[in-house]
C-alpha cells in the first residue's frame, strides 16, 4: 500500500499526485501515441470513433456525474454542433475556425436550454431535455435551406493550412488531441472553485446557496459547458460519417450516451474512458454474438437496444459507481489485502437531511 | 454597537403565523442565543436571516445595509454564514473539499481562468488550502481531511460544518442547534470553541439551543421565544428565572 506524504499544498493541486500516476499515464500516452504504427486502418477509426464518443461524455459527466442534473437531449447538441460545423464549412469557413465556433454556438443553445431546467430536477428536467431533443430533432429535418432536410448534406472535407487530414492517421491524431485537451479543461475545472461549485449544487443546493453559490447561473453554466463539449464531439463526428443525415442522431444516441457515463462511474473522468471502450466494444460484441449463438436468438427484433438497456440496469443496481467504481474497490481489496471489509462501500443510513428548508 | 438588527419580523405559511413581530438586535463580538420550545419558530427565524423564506413584513439589516430583499446567495458574500439543524454537507466530498467549496465566496478567478488553470488559478488555489489548513488545526479536524464525509461520525460532521461556515470568514455566524447530538463531552468542546470562535477570530455568533447549561455558558444575551413571538431577552440567569418563560416551559 503506497502512503503519499504531502510536504506543500501543490501536491494537491497538481494533475498527479505521485510518480506511479505518472508513469502509468505517461505509459499510456506513450501507448495511444504510437497506435497507429500498429493498428490497421479499421481499428484506429474505431479508436478515433472512441475518442469522439469520449468527448461527448466528459460533456455529460459533467453534468449528470457532476452537477447531479440529467439529461437525455444530448444527441441534440452533437447535432447541432455537427450540423453548425457542416453548415459552416460549406460557407467556405476554415475548420480551425469552423470548430470554435460551432462549440460556442451549441454552448449558447446549451445555455438557454439551461434557463428553463432551473426548476426542473430528476424525472422532470429528464423530459424537459427530451422533450427538446424531439423539437431540435423537428428543426433539423424541416429547415431544409441549412440541413438538407431528409437528403441530409455532404461534409467537406477537414483541411488545416491546405493539409488534409481525412485520411485514418491524422484522423486519429486530431481526435485523440482533441479528448486529451477536453480531458485536460475538464481536470482544470474540477480542481478550481467553478467545479467545486457544480459538486455543491449536485450534493445540497441548500447548502451551496448559503456557500454563497448562485444555484441558476452554476446550472446554466454546467448546461452550456457540457453542451459545448457534445458539440465539439459532433463536429468531428460529421467527419467520421461523412454525411449528415437526421437519423444519425435519434434518442438512441442520448440514451447511448447517458449509458455511457453511467456505465463508466457517475462522477469520475476515468470513467467517461471506460464508458466509451464499453460503448465502442459493445455493439461488436453483440455482432460476433449474433453469428456465434442459435439464429433464432440473433433475429430477435430490437436485440441491440434491449441488450443496451438491460446493461444500464442491471449496473444501476449492481454497481451504481460503475465500472471505475467497481475498479476502485478491486484496487483497494489489493491494497489492503488481507484485511480488506467487506462493509467498506457498504451504503450506510444517511443521517437526517435538513427537510425544513423548501 | 449593533451587527444585525430586525424590525417586526412576520412569516406565515398558510394558516400558521410562524414568526410574528419579532424585533431583535445582535451585538458584535456577543453570543447571542435564541430558545424557546419545539415549534417556536427558532430555525424559521435563521432561514428567514438566510433569505431561504420571504418575510412577509418587517425588515432586516446586517451591518447597516438592508437585506430583506436581498437573493440568497449574497447573504454568504456579505458575511454571513450558518450551519443546519441536522447538518447539510457535500455527502459524496471528502473534508478537504467541502472545506473549500466555502471559498467559493472569496473567488477571484472566472470561467475561462478555471479551464486554463492560469497561474492566478494556481496561486488562488495554493491560498485556499492554507486557509482551509488554518481552520483544520483551529478544529482539531487533521485525521478526516481526506475523509469523504458518508463515512464520518455525526459528532465530526457537526464540526465539519462549523468548520466548513468559518472557511466563509464570516462576520456573523449562525449555528442551528450545534449540540443536537452530540455527546456531554463533546458539547463542552464545543462551548470552548464557540468561546474561541468569538474571542480570537472576532466573529459574532447567534445560535438556536436547547441544552440550557452550553446556552448559560457561553451566552452573552438570550432570546426566549413561543409560538413564533418574543417572550423576554436579557443575559442567562435573567431569563432562566423569567416567569414568562417559566410558563412557556413548565406551563402554568
Amino acid at each position: 500500500m503506497r502512503f503519499v506524504l504531502k510536504t506543500n499544498y501543490a501536491q494537491d493541486v497538481n494533475l498527479f499526485l505521485h510518480n506511479g500516476q505518472r508513469f502509468w499515464y505517461g505509459l499510456l500516452a506513450l501507448a495511444v501515441l504510437l497506435a497507429p504504427l500498429g493498428l490497421d486502418r479499421f481499428y484506429l477509426g474505431e479508436f478515433a470513433y472512441l475518442y469522439i464518443w469520449a468527448i461527448a461524455g466528459v460533456g455529460l459527466m459533467l453534468l449528470v456525474g457532476y452537477t447531479g442534473l440529467v439529461s437525455l437531449g444530448h444527441a441534440a447538441f452533437l447535432a447541432i454542433g455537427a450540423y453548425a460545423h457542416a453548415w459552416l464549412l460549406t460557407q467556405g469557413v476554415p475548420f480551425v475556425l469552423s470548430v470554435p465556433l460551432a462549440t460556442a454556438f451549441c454552448a449558447v443553445i446549451g445555455y438557454l436550454v439551461g434557463l428553463p431546467a432551473l426548476r426542473m430536477t430528476g424525472i422532470y428536467l429528464a423530459i424537459a431535455t427530451l422533450a427538446f431533443e424531439r423539437i431540435a430533432a423537428w428543426v433539423i429535418e424541416h429547415w431544409e435551406s441549412v440541413t438538407g432536410g431528409h437528403f441530409g448534406m455532404r461534409v467537406p472535407d477537414p483541411t488545416v493550412f491546405g493539409m488534409s487530414l481525412d485520411g485514418p492517421v491524422p484522423f486519429y491524431y486530431l481526435c485523440l488531441g482533441i479528448l486529451s485537451l477536453s480531458l485536460f479543461a475538464a481536470l482544470n475545472l474540477l480542481r478550481s472553485p467553478t467545479g467545486r461549485a457544480f459538486i455543491a449544487v449536485r450534493d445540497s443546493e441548500v447548502s451551496a446557496e448559503s456557500m454563497g453559490i448562485n444555484l441558476a447561473r452554476t446550472k446554466c453554466t454546467a448546461f452550456a459547458l457540457s453542451a459545448a463539449f457534445s458539440g465539439l464531439a459532433g463536429t468531428l463526428f460529421s467527419h467520421r460519417i461523412g454525411y449528415l443525415a437526421p437519423d444519425a442522431f435519434t434518442v438512441q444516441t442520448s440514451i447511448q450516451l447517458l449509458l455511457m457515463v453511467v456505465v463508466g462511474g457517475l462522477g469520475s473522468l476515468q470513467g467517461v474512458v471506460y464508458g466509451a471502450i464499453f460503448l465502442g466494444l459493445l455493439p461488436q460484441a453483440i455482432a460476433i454474438g449474433r453469428d456465434v449463438l442459435p439464429q433464432w436468438i440473433g433475429e430477435i427484433p430490437g436485440l441491440e437496444p434491449g441488450i443496451f438497456g438491460a446493461i444500464l440496469v442491471l449496473f444501476l443496481i449492481f454497481e451504481p459507481l460503475g465500472i471505475h467504481g467497481r475498479w476502485v474497490k478491486v484496487r483497494l481489496w489489493f491494497d489492503q489485502f488481507p484485511l480488506y471489509r467487506r462493509a467498506t462501500y457498504k451504503r450506510q443510513r444517511s443521517y437526517l437531511r435538513t427537510e425544513r428548508v423548501r | 454597537m449593533s451587527l444585525f438588527e430586525a424590525h417586526d419580523l412576520s412569516v406565515s405559511f398558510g394558516g400558521i403565523k410562524a414568526v410574528r413581530d419579532v424585533s431583535f438586535t445582535i451585538r458584535s463580538g456577543e453570543v447571542f442565543s435564541i430558545i424557546g420550545p419545539n415549534g417556536a419558530g427558532k430555525t424559521t427565524i435563521f432561514n428567514l436571516v438566510s433569505r431561504f423564506y420571504e418575510t412577509d413584513s418587517g425588515s432586516m439589516a446586517f451591518d447597516g445595509v438592508d437585506i430583506t430583499g436581498v437573493p440568497p446567495h449574497r447573504i454568504a458574500e456579505m458575511g454571513i454564514a450558518r450551519t443546519f439543524q441536522n447538518t447539510e454537507l457535500f455527502e459524496h466530498e471528502t473534508v478537504l473539499t467541502n472545506l473549500l467549496i466555502a471559498h467559493h465566496v472569496h473567488r477571484r478567478t472566472n470561467l475561462v481562468t478555471d479551464l486554463l488553470f492560469l497561474p492566478g488559478a494556481r496561486r488562488q488555489e495554493l491560498d485556499f488550502r492554507r486557509r482551509v489548513e488554518d481552520v483544520i488545526d483551529l478544529l482539531d479536524l487533521q485525521s478526516y481531511r481526506e475523509q469523504p464525509i458518508g463515512g464520518l461520525a455525526y459528532g465530526v460532521r457537526k464540526m465539519v460544518e462549523i468548520a466548513r461556515a468559518l472557511c466563509l470568514e464570516p462576520k456573523l455566524l449562525l449555528l442551528d442547534e450545534p449540540s443536537s447530538g452530540l455527546n456531554p463531552e463533546e458539547t463542552e468542546d464545543l462551548s470552548f470553541w464557540i468561546e474561541d470562535i468569538v474571542e480570537d477570530l472576532g466573529i459574532t455568533v447567534a445560535m438556536v439551543e436547547h441544552d440550557m447549561n452550553l446556552v448559560a455558558t457561553v451566552s452573552d444575551r438570550v432570546m426566549a421565544m413561543a409560538d413564533g413571538a418574543e417572550l423576554a431577552t436579557g443575559n442567562p440567569t435573567e431569563i432562566q428565572n423569567h416567569p414568562d418563560v417559566l410558563r412557556a416551559y413548565l406551563g402554568d
